[in-house]
């Protein structure tokens, strides 16, 4: 390879390098700041900001979705099915996939009580996607 | 033909401009074939899904419009490093023709994105790493397009956009990790080249289908801009001049 070539490949390399570097030191300092959400254990164990606008996710626990009153509250359990979880209570129109045993994220402030109010319930679905019939044989929800 | 000599073929746009003709049309009609057939059983025939339903059928456009949009910026990550190391007129060419299809393609990504989002997250819009990091991918290819605009001496905008692009490749793992490293309200990647789909056969043909399609396409799409760009650039040579005069451009 000519001499001139390689410098200019090294120097390539060198801005390309040097660049990642840099990415990968932001995103390293950002740390948790890139997650949306605070996971189950983060809520529990303190992680989580109380009283301040966050996003906490987990799976619904089966059972535990409860209508409050009248109205559209309704009141449900997260939990990470290894040993945390917390309450949720919400107000609004829930996701067509919302339902127990389901990957949600909610919006909204956890209480010093530990009782998240959430003003908006998303949904989170997986990579596997399968058809109604097999999800019968599996013994999947198939709603 | 011996690698060294093809290395030394792909400096001359002229030879380049020979050769490709007949790859414009095999790329066209299979990406034609494998998009109609792709989309016609994906949306169509395929089985639903159990529980986004019909919905989740949007991912077959999805999917296959993602992927081609990171690949194009690849495929100028590459150019850039040729440009700027060997200083090869074609791949500056390359460059400059691949941004609109590019951009396009992330646009329909994240436009379909959204629409697929608000019947299953519940949101058209979120801010997780996955969604944020393609919303980058799009800027990127907005600077790519400006910055060509914006410097008049060809040589100095070839440069500037090829350090571009090659500083802008640490965006595509990124994307491609981003919800393995961090939590995201996305789901996890359709195919991957280490394991099995996590579904049927039956719905991941038609996508496998369709992201070959849009493959072609692109090829199709870059080699026809591409000539048409040689000829611009070499409208002031002898057989750009031969060409045009003799009607067979």
């Amino acid at each position: 390879m000519h001499p001139k070539r390689r410098n200019r490949l090294f120097s390539v390399l060198f801005l390309f390098a040097g660049a990642g570097i840099s990415v990968a030191f932001v995103l390293v300092a950002l740390n948790e700041n890139i997650n949306l959400f605070y996971p189950p254990d983060k809520v529990v164990g303190g992680g989580a900001p109380v009283d301040t606008q966050i996003r906490a996710g987990g799976m619904v626990l089966e059972g535990s979705i409860a209508r409050v009153g009248e109205a559209l509250d309704v009141q449900f359990v997260l939990t990470d099915y290894q040993g945390s979880q917390f309450p949720v209570i919400y107000s609004g129109i829930l996701p067509d996939l919302f339902g127990e045993g389901q990957g949600v994220l909610v919006q909204g402030r956890l209480g010093a009580d530990g009782l998240f109010r959430a003003h908006q319930v998303l949904a989170k679905h997986d990579e596997n996607y399968m058809p109604p019939e097999l999800a019968d044989l599996k013994g999947l929800k198939n709603e | 033909m011996t690698l060294k000599t093809l290395w030394h073929r792909l400096g001359s746009p002229r030879w380049f401009y020979q050769i490709s003709r007949p790859w414009i049309y095999v790329l066209g009609i299979l990406a034609l074939v494998l998009l109609v057939t792709g989309t016609v059983w994906g949306l169509v025939f395929a089985p639903m899904d159990y529980q986004q339903h019909d919905s989740f059928r949007i991912m077959y456009v999805h999917v296959p419009a993602a992927m081609v949009a990171q690949s194009a910026y690849i495929v100028m990550g590459f150019a850039g490093v040729l440009l700027l190391v060997w200083r090869m007129k074609l791949a500056d060419m390359v460059l400059a023709t691949v941004v609109p299809f590019g951009m396009s393609m992330t646009v329909f990504a994240l436009v379909t994105g959204a629409v697929w989002g608000k019947p299953t997250w519940g949101a058209w819009w979120v801010w997780d790493a996955r969604t944020t990091s393609m919303l980058v991918l799009l800027f990127l290819y907005f600077g790519l397009y400006a910055l060509r605009q914006a410097i008049a001496r060809p040589e100095a905008a070839a440069r500037a956009c090829a350090v571009l692009a090659v500083v802008g490749m640490i965006n595509i793992p990124i994307i491609k990790y981003s919800v393995n490293f961090a939590l995201t309200l996305h789901q996890k990647a359709s195919f991957t080249l280490t394991e099995a789909p996590s579904m049927p056969p039956e719905m991941w043909l038609p996508l496998a289908l369709n992201v070959l399609g849009v493959y072609c396409l692109f090829g199709a799409n870059l080699l026809s801009r591409l000539r048409l760009e040689i000829l611009r650039r070499e409208r002031g040579t002898q057989w750009v001049r031969d060409l045009v005069l003799s009607g067979s451009a």
